[in-house]
């Protein structure tokens, strides 16, 4: 039984009780508590299922190392799997419940499992899971996922929010415990700014629960001074309930500010990211306790030595009234002593070494008449879903039961493991120690930051320094080095005085008995998460996975939530027992971040619901918005796809609109098109250089199409240019376009042409620009009246400043659309009011907005090209049949020598055409068009591919154009287009310009 | 994520403010260069482990592009310069001496 | 004609921990010039009437000041109405100087946040240290906000000014808002 006790529990606060629930039934804790605490107070060992076999498991630890007690926590919005209740402080009417089971916890079916442990090794999936092959489909995956993930995926919209914050410092010190508090204040009295976080609640780490004295003072006081001490420093900042989660390159450290976890009901996010840059990373991580690997040792009941010693001194919680404990090393007397304290039976310590003499911890056990039996081991603990004993056996021998033991509960220690992750997260390297058989940071390869020097600063029981006295030392000095190392000089303080207490050494055990038998294997657990055995890490490397990480991959040890914190260095040092080979030399698998799981939230930080992403929006956004708009996303851009009425359908809307253009008037919202001033002495120069075409002849007040290449030869942008004077261009570019294209002329100004003098800025949100297009477009601007926009005094590639409707405007005569259409420009803060003006004055005119989708209609019908449409990055102009716009009299321009490369030559090229259908209906877009034979995949050839195709209205037909081999000389010929719904479109090469060929309407 | 200073604003920030824009000091070849020198400009690019030069962008920040001497293993920076410059200046190439003593990276060293 | 309207019309919102007021219609003039050249200087200090800012500083007053952008950029801040005097002004004083002078008052949208965690707001979603002894008075700065960019400076001590791209107006002062949150306060600075 474990149970709440009447004395202890420094951290609980007893006047106050919380209620909660565990699998639906109502428990009490104390506030103070955590998940864990408050369930073992309750008696409740029991608390979830093992992956693989289903096996009965319970809590083994007190902290963020816990395998076994995670948990499904709250519900709709604010539900979550796989929460460790070791970590999870208790709030009234938290709500829980254990994973992995059907249909209950206590009876499990898939408990089955267990039972065919032996028949599902290591690889067991792999092997069983790869033949017959077309069983994978529709038997084998659906049975593994059905099987797999520990919790529930979560159904509801997280109902939480999250946030970021970048915080600076010279020096972070990572973990509040003793050594980081002491590490925290010798950095800060130099003057550094520090930043100190501590993962829990609380300061002071283990040293309150394992004692000893600072400065002749108990340490748990000294904790509470050096508290003090240090909030009363302006240069410090310290943070409980922030995980340090990851060390990145250049000091860079996430930290996982849990806020609200522990009172849901507050306001305010739950999680904060914080994005730390530090000068100089001081981790104070602390250790973890090893598991020892004898058979039964997941049994629930089984737990660390230490993990019973906090539930003892933290919380007031009996993890049992027979406790036998389990060791390699002293530090688990301490267990001992916590519970004779506590007024508890220590039926006896079974010490796996055999010591000359005895050292003062042992000596004091056994003072306090506890029964120590040196070089005895555990054969296998008894009982299923609860320890009801231990049989006993020689460390040394095969496993021969020499008696066996009552118990409730057993503390088991294999030794301590520093918690090296940060360390080791941006490449620092590690050391074995064989005097406590550790990986220990090798001080001297720490990780290096921008300036080549190490940024990274192990100490304390993460250094390796588990006694008191040099554990203060260490970070005392390793505290004063990291201010250093930031340009901060430390006076002459000298280290806090403490003494440790004489231990002996720990003796390494990997296997209990050292020589345990096939039946004990199997049943020894290194890896409770996962379900791995010892004997799955010796069948790994019986069967060739002798690399760390394949025998990792292999058996899956270290590969769930845990990572492995428990079970990394027992399941190395088998497998470099099997291999025969030193641990060292086996190595350790990578540590990664974040050092335990962080929620997705905290990582995607503000990024949700409206500010999910930055949408852009034009004046007229909310016009467009409130009249219909069915929008299309365009970059980061929102524009109307089309103006939808009541009762159309999309589609209808967009014919409606289509055929209005051509027959009344149409406006469109143009100011998402890039607009950049080039001005200076080389403008023209410059543009030539950009332009396939020549800029530099083009007269002010004239515009020009352009089209622009990248080096590579490939079309990445198109647009028309106006000169606006002899020195200033302004050029248009696709929507979305204007930032990359502003980035691409500074990049030659600044990176190869810097002797050109040009000045380039992006205006193109001081304009919004509407394009006035149609039959009726004319009359709607004299309608406004103003500047005179007649043929004569605006002809076709023309611009002119003037006002229209007492607006200034800049008015571009240029047509996308093969109309009567101009382009208007009026500053932004004025576009809706010009917007406004436009469709007064039309509404006799037959005005109506249109969208995208009629904008593409129209232009296809025109057979202009649509970069990202006819272009995807591998598109040179030559295959657009676009010779006219690029200039021969130039001597270069960007792309120009590219397009002279035998690729870009051939004429296999495809070459672009306009396709229509023999029967009128519409052409996949995208649909590929065969040829004969195939290819040596066994795939049909292919001779060409439609880049864009829709039914045009004014036609009453499919139009379509595409890439097709030799298509312009291949006019009224017939090619096949198989569609993805089994039937093949046949269709006719025809010229792509559909509509007006002649350009009559433009030119009115 | 690293953190660069741009050496024409002067400002220290981390690498989203800033655009990688691939390796430094590329000699342009226009129409009338041979195949291999076009190949050269165009596709061939050093890869090296240790020092290397390239281009970044300030891009959040003033908008200029500036060069950056790097080690691709260590990520240690040696220095940002200049962007309107043909090779690395010698007081960038001496400090990375000092620390790399056998480093060459294209015909610099 | 007065039917100008900025981006979001001069929106505040004061429901969290900072309060978020669109600043309407705040004149912007970008002038490109070597920043070393006199006639450059004195073309937008004639315009201000303020001094030069030095460099990633600004300087400035009320709806004037100066923002030093680049080696060859300033932002000019100068009264919406003014804009088209004090460019043709600025125009003047140039004459021949190799130069680009242009209105881009539509082209962004100007923001007040202010309060008394006003910094730690900002420092939520710009990679910057705005700690009070590092983030000062009269330092200007262009960087990332969240996903887009933005440039600030303090107005006073606890108020900052920070300007974004016209488009994305609504989507700065929705991130300001969100990272002002009721019960969102870090308590660092």
């Amino acid at each position: 039984m474990s149970t709440r006790l009447a004395t202890g529990g420094r951290l609980l606060n007893k006047d106050k009780a919380v209620r909660f629930t565990f699998n639906g039934q109502q428990m009490r804790g104390f506030e103070g508590d955590t998940l864990a605490s408050a369930l073992l107070a309750n008696d409740q060992m029991l608390v979830g299922r093992s992956f693989k076999y289903h096996r009965p498991r319970g809590i083994v630890a007190a902290g963020p190392e816990e395998p076994n007690a995670l948990v499904n926590l709250g519900v709709e919005g604010k539900f979550e799997p796989n929460q460790r209740a070791t970590t999870t402080e208790l709030f009234e009417g938290l709500l829980a419940t254990s994973q992995n089971h059907w249909p209950s916890l206590e009876f499990d079916v898939g408990a089955i499992n267990a039972k065919l442990s032996r028949f599902m090794p290591a690889g067991f999936y792999y092997k069983m899971f790869i033949h017959p092959r077309p069983l994978w489909k529709h038997v084998y995956e659906p049975f593994i996922r059905q099987a797999a993930g520990l919790g529930q995926a979560p159904k509801g919209r997280d109902q939480d929010t999250y946030e970021h914050f970048h915080a600076f410092c010279d020096v972070l010190v990572v973990g509040g415990g003793i050594a980081g508090l002491i590490a925290a204040r010798s950095a800060a009295k130099t003057g550094a700014r520090v930043l100190l976080i501590e993962q829990t609640a609380h300061w002071g780490g283990r040293a309150p629960v394992d004692g000893g004295d600072v400065d002749g003072k108990p340490v748990d006081n000294v904790v509470d001074e050096l508290v003090s001490e240090l909030e009363a420093m302006p240069n410090v900042t310290m943070r409980t309930r922030l995980m340090g989660a990851g060390v990145y390159d250049h000091g860079y450290v996430l930290g996982y500010e849990r806020l609200n976890d522990h009172a849901p009901e507050t306001d305010g996010p739950r999680h904060r990211l914080w994005r730390i840059r530090a000068g100089h990373v001081v981790t104070a991580t602390g250790a973890i306790e090893r598991p020892l690997s004898f058979a039964g040792n997941d049994i629930p009941g089984v737990m660390l030595a230490s993990a019973v010693r906090d539930y003892v001194v933290n919380y007031g919680v009996s993890s049992g009234d027979r406790t036998v404990i389990v060791t390699n090393n002293d530090d688990a007397y301490r267990t001992a002593s916590a519970l004779k304290f506590a007024g508890l039976d220590v039926p006896a310590i079974l010490d796996a070494r055999v010591l000359p003499v005895d050292s003062p911890l042992i000596a004091e056990a056994k003072a306090a008449g506890i029964r120590v039996l040196m070089g005895h081991g555990v054969s296998k603990v008894l009982g299923g879903k609860r320890v009801t004993g231990v049989a006993v056996c020689s460390q040394a021998g095969e496993g021969a039961v020499l008696e066996e033991i009552a118990c409730d509960a057993v503390a088991m220690s294999g030794g301590w493991s520093p918690v090296v992750h940060l360390w080791s997260h941006c490449g620092g390297k590690l050391l074995w120690d064989n005097d406590f058989a550790m990986f220990r940071p090798d001080v001297d390869k720490a990780p290096t930051g921008a300036e080549g020097s190490a940024f990274v600063s192990p100490v304390g029981s993460a250094n390796g320094h588990f006694g008191l006295a040099e554990l203060v030392g260490d970070a005392h000095a390793m505290g004063h080095a990291a201010a250093r190392a930031t340009g901060h000089k430390p006076g002459k303080v000298s280290a806090p005085d403490a003494s440790s207490v004489e231990e002996a050494a720990m003796a390494p055990v990997w296997l209990m008995p050292q020589g345990a038998g096939a039946a004990l294997r199997g049943k020894a657990w290194l890896d409770y998460q996962n379900d791995v055995k010892v004997s799955d890490v010796q069948l790994a490397a019986q069967e060739g996975f002798e690399s760390v990480e394949h025998a990792k991959r292999y058996t899956t040890l270290g590969m769930a939530t845990d990572q492995g914190k428990l079970s990394n260095i027992n399941g190395l040092a088998i497998l470099s027992d099997a291999l025969n080979q030193p641990i060292p030399q086996t190595g350790t698998t990578t540590f990664r971040p974040p050092y335990t799981p962080i929620s997705m939230g905290a990582i995607a930080g503000e990024a949700r619901g409206t500010v999910f992403q930055p949408i852009r929006r034009t004046p007229m956004h909310e016009w467009h918005d409130k009249n219909g708009a069915d929008w299309e996303p365009v970059g980061h851009w929102r524009r109307p796809y089309a103006y939808v009425r009541n009762g159309e359908t999309v589609h209808d809307a967009v014919m409606r609109e289509t055929r209005n253009v051509r027959e009344n008037l149409g406006l469109l919202d143009a100011s998402t098109l890039g607009k950049l001033v080039v001005k200076g002495p080389d403008a023209g120069k410059f543009l030539d250089m950009l332009y396939t075409n020549m800029m530099s002849t083009l007269k002010p007040g004239k515009c020009r199409y352009g089209l622009m290449c990248g080096e590579n030869g490939f079309l990445i942008d198109d647009g028309v240019v106006a000169r606006i004077d002899d020195d200033t261009f302004l050029c248009h570019t696709t929507t979305g376009g204007a930032e990359r294209i502003h980035g691409h002329m500074e990049e030659w100004l600044q990176t190869e042409w810097w002797d050109m003098q040009v000045y380039v800025a992006n205006v193109t949100e001081q304009y919004a620009q509407v394009a006035v297009v149609g039959p009726n477009a004319r009359k709607a601007l004299e309608a406004l009246g103003g500047m005179d926009v007649s043929a004569e005094a605006l002809g076709f590639m023309e611009w002119a400043d003037g006002t229209l409707g007492g607006f200034d405007v800049r008015a571009y005569r240029i047509s996308f659309s093969g109309e009567l259409s101009y382009e208007i420009a009026v500053h932004a803060s004025k576009g809706q009011a010009f917007w406004d003006a436009l469709m007064a004055v039309g509404a006799d005119l037959g005005v109506m907005p249109y969208g995208t989708e009629a904008l593409h209609i129209l232009r296809a019908e025109k057979g202009f090209i649509m970069i990202g449409d006819e272009t995807d990055g591998t598109v040179i102009p030559q295959d657009l049949g676009l010779h006219w716009a690029l200039s021969k009299k130039k001597e270069d321009y960007l792309g120009k020598r590219a397009q002279e490369r035998p690729h870009m030559i051939d004429p296999e090229r495809w070459k672009l055409v306009g396709l229509e259908t023999l029967d009128g209906s519409d052409l996949p877009d995208g649909a590929y068009a065969v040829a004969e034979g195939t290819n040596d995949n066994g795939q049909r050839n292919m001779q060409g591919r439609v880049t864009s195709s829709y039914h045009s209205p004014n036609l009453n037909k499919g139009i379509a154009m595409g890439l097709v081999l030799h298509g312009p000389d291949r006019m009224g010929e017939v090619i096949d287009f198989p569609g993805t719904d089994g039937t093949t479109y046949r269709a006719r090469i025809v010229s792509p310009v559909f509509y007006d060929p002649d350009g009559e309407k433009q030119n009115v | 994520m690293l953190i660069l200073t741009c050496p024409n604003c002067g400002q220290t920030g981390e690498e989203t403010e800033f655009h990688a824009g691939g390796e430094a000091h590329l000699k342009r070849f226009g129409p009338g260069s041979s195949d291999g020198d076009f190949e050269e400009y165009l596709f061939m690019r050093e890869n090296p482990k240790g020092v290397h030069f390239e281009r970044w962008r300030h891009v959040y920040g003033c908008g200029k592009w500036f060069h950056a001497a790097r080690c691709t293993t260590t990520l240690e920076v040696f220095g940002t310069y200049s962007a309107q410059v043909t090779e690395p200046p010698k007081e960038i190439c001496d400090k990375i001496s000092k620390k790399r003593p056998d480093w060459s990276w294209r015909a610099f060293s | 004609m007065s039917n100008a309207v900025s981006a979001l019309n001069g929106v505040t919102w004061a429901q969290g921990i900072a309060t978020v007021t669109e600043v309407p219609l705040q004149g912007m003039i970008t002038l490109r010039g070597q920043l070393t050249d006199a006639k450059v200087k004195k073309a937008a200090m004639s315009a201000t009437s303020l001094e030069m800012p030095g460099h990633g500083q600004a300087n400035c007053v009320d709806d004037r000041g100066i923002c030093w952008m680049s080696p060859d950029e300033l932002l000019v801040l100068c009264p919406y109405d003014a804009v088209s005097t004090n460019l043709k002004q600025m125009q003047g004083v140039l004459g021949d100087v190799h130069s680009l002078c242009v209105n881009v008052s539509d082209a962004r949208a100007v923001f007040d946040l202010s309060g008394d965690n006003a910094r730690e707001v900002l420092a939520k979603l710009v990679p910057v240290d705005l700690a009070p002894d590092q983030f000062t008075v009269g330092m200007f700065r262009r960087t990332r906000m969240a996903q887009v960019p933005a440039a600030f400076w303090l107005h006073d001590n606890d108020s900052f000014r920070i300007i974004c791209f016209r488009s994305q107006a609504q989507y700065v002062f929705d991130l300001l808002t969100v990272a002002s949150q009721r019960g969102s306060a870090v308590d660092v600075f």
